[in-house]
């Protein structure tokens, strides 16, 4: 670990230790917040007892398959653009702008087209994520060198085979970065829909325990939430890493 | 073996490889591009008539931006002329033949690959059975002085080392025809005597054709049997220089008087066709 890891985690850990000073002498009451150490026996409870198994497996499964189908299909539109120039050249400016779009004021569409449920939150989240990707793909193809082109031709490879063993590892550096905010997006997307689109998830759970005034569970989910993206935050970062470390020159 | 003259004359010359057998014949070979401001066309070389004997090392020098890129393009097979025709082995090409390997001027390492990895790739990919790929790749890691980088990536290595893995990924192929874009540009001058003379030793030992496109006169005087000057856009050849070297030479050659005058005819066609592109510049 390095001393920027060590000041990072410093700087995280005196922020919770802050908050919890603030709860515990009521500077921040608890109607309000309760402290993270409470948030985190609650949590611990919750996965314990197994009170929102269903609604945790829900949002895990949506977010799951929307990252995939974000990933999978961002990839292979992002191929297929980038293999029509004047097309592409037409599509850029929609796709530089896309993300000033509220996604999300589609989900009376969603609604009527796939009802409440699995479907409109998957779609919203891969409405949400795809572009990323689509975006990772067309940078990580314009990046190969030219040269590397001219390799596989050099070794008769066919374009499939140029395209699996040279164009894929190549590009691979930014399509990873696609995914990773794929991944991001598809986790926004989910939680976000299931607030106002789902009849369960962790969304929902967060909503209802609010409407309630159930503190500790609303904490203790959110506190879910933040540990979940970190990790998989971190176990791709880790990933990221290891791809860049190879390559930087 | 013929050649075209700028301003369209066409002289014979009688050369001692004539009596070899021609293994790559180039016959009014142009090629020309659609400027992207104007789209008109300009022609980037040619029209070009040249033969490239078996086992002969031809190095090509001229001003920058005179074709000499565009001509490998052509000679492999990764371009198409314009018009005329690029015969190998007797057949006309249309894409890249087999036999026929290419050193590009820029870094073509794979990345992702270790150099061994990289070294052995165009072999796995070729069926060569295992035995076989690690004792090329062994012997190539050898003589390219990269056998305690074996598992590094080329990110690890420096310019001069990622070009020595180009070059070997190349020649483990045991190419017919090798075409050198600029090789040994990355590398010192030292290193690119020494290089040089490893590449002579292969040469011989595989007894294949090579082209190499050059800046460096030294270079090519050193190396080769013959040297075609290029003229400035389109790029013709303009000279046809006979070195006269044995063909066990190394690079103690430089020391010769006749290497002296060899670099001086090259240069003095090539300080025109050098002053000619500057001055368009200006």
């Amino acid at each position: 670990m390095n001393i920027e890891s060590v000041l990072r985690s410093l700087l995280v850990a005196a922020f919770i230790g802050l908050i919890e000073w603030l709860c515990r002498t009521h500077v921040i009451p608890p109607m309000v917040l309760i402290p993270p150490s409470q948030m985190l026996m609650h949590l611990l409870s919750l996965v314990s007892t197994g009170q929102y198994s269903q609604d945790i497996l829900f949002s895990f499964g949506n977010i799951v398959v929307s990252a995939f189908v974000a990933i999978i299909s961002g990839f292979f539109i992002g191929l297929a653009v980038h293999s029509m120039p004047r097309f592409r050249a037409a599509l850029e400016p929609l796709l530089a702008s896309y993300y000033a779009v509220p996604t999300f004021i589609f989900y009376p569409v969603f609604i009527v087209v796939f009802g409440v449920g699995h479907g409109s939150i998957i779609a919203i989240a891969v409405l949400l994520a795809i572009v990323a990707m689509i975006t990772a793909t067309l940078t990580g193809l314009d990046r190969i060198p030219n040269v590397l082109r001219k390799s596989a031709a050099v070794m008769r490879m066919s374009r499939l085979q140029t395209a699996w063993r040279i164009q894929l590892p190549a590009a691979l550096p930014y399509l990873f970065g696609g995914v990773k905010l794929a991944v991001a997006y598809s986790f926004i997307g989910v939680i976000a829909s299931e607030f106002i689109l789902s009849g369960s998830g962790i969304g929902y759970a967060i909503a209802f325990a609010y409407n309630n005034f159930e503190s500790d569970n609303m904490y203790a989910l959110m506190l879910l939430v933040l540990i979940s993206v970190t990790l998989i935050n971190a176990a791709l970062n880790f990933f990221d890493r290891r791809l860049q470390a190879r390559r930087q020159r | 073996m013929t050649f075209a003259l700028k301003g369209g004359a066409v002289e014979t010359l009688r050369v001692a490889v004539e009596s070899r057998t021609p293994h790559v014949t180039l016959s009014q070979v142009t090629r020309s591009f659609k400027k992207a401001s104007t789209r008109e066309m300009f022609a980037a070389l040619g029209p070009i008539d040249l033969t490239l004997n078996k086992g002969e090392f031809f190095s090509v020098v001229g001003p920058s931006g005179c074709g000499k890129s565009t001509l490998m393009d052509v000679l492999s097979g990764l371009a198409r002329p314009t018009s005329g025709q690029v015969m190998f082995e007797g057949k006309v090409i249309s894409s890249v033949p087999d036999g026929v390997g290419v050193v590009f001027q820029e870094d073509a390492s794979f990345p992702w690959l270790t150099v061994r990895d990289n070294i052995a790739f165009g072999l796995r990919r070729s069926g060569v059975d295992g035995p076989e790929v690690e004792r090329r790749v062994a012997y190539a890691l050898g003589f390219m002085g990269l056998r305690d980088f074996a598992g590094a990536y080329p990110a690890q290595l420096s310019g001069g080392m990622r070009q020595r893995v180009c070059i070997a990924r190349t020649l483990v192929m045991q190419p017919r025809l090798i075409l050198m874009d600029e090789p040994f540009g990355a590398l010192d001058q030292q290193t690119r005597l020494l290089m040089g003379d490893e590449l002579l030793r292969l040469w011989r030992e595989t007894n294949a054709t090579v082209l190499l496109i050059t800046h460096a006169l030294d270079e090519a005087a050193m190396l080769s049997d013959r040297v075609g000057v290029m003229s400035s856009r389109p790029g013709l050849f303009i000279d046809l220089v006979e070195t006269g070297w044995e063909r066990d030479r190394d690079s103690r050659v430089v020391s010769t008087p006749r290497f002296g005058e060899i670099n001086a005819r090259l240069w003095d066609k090539l300080r025109v066709e050098t002053m000619k592109v500057m001055g368009a510049q200006h």
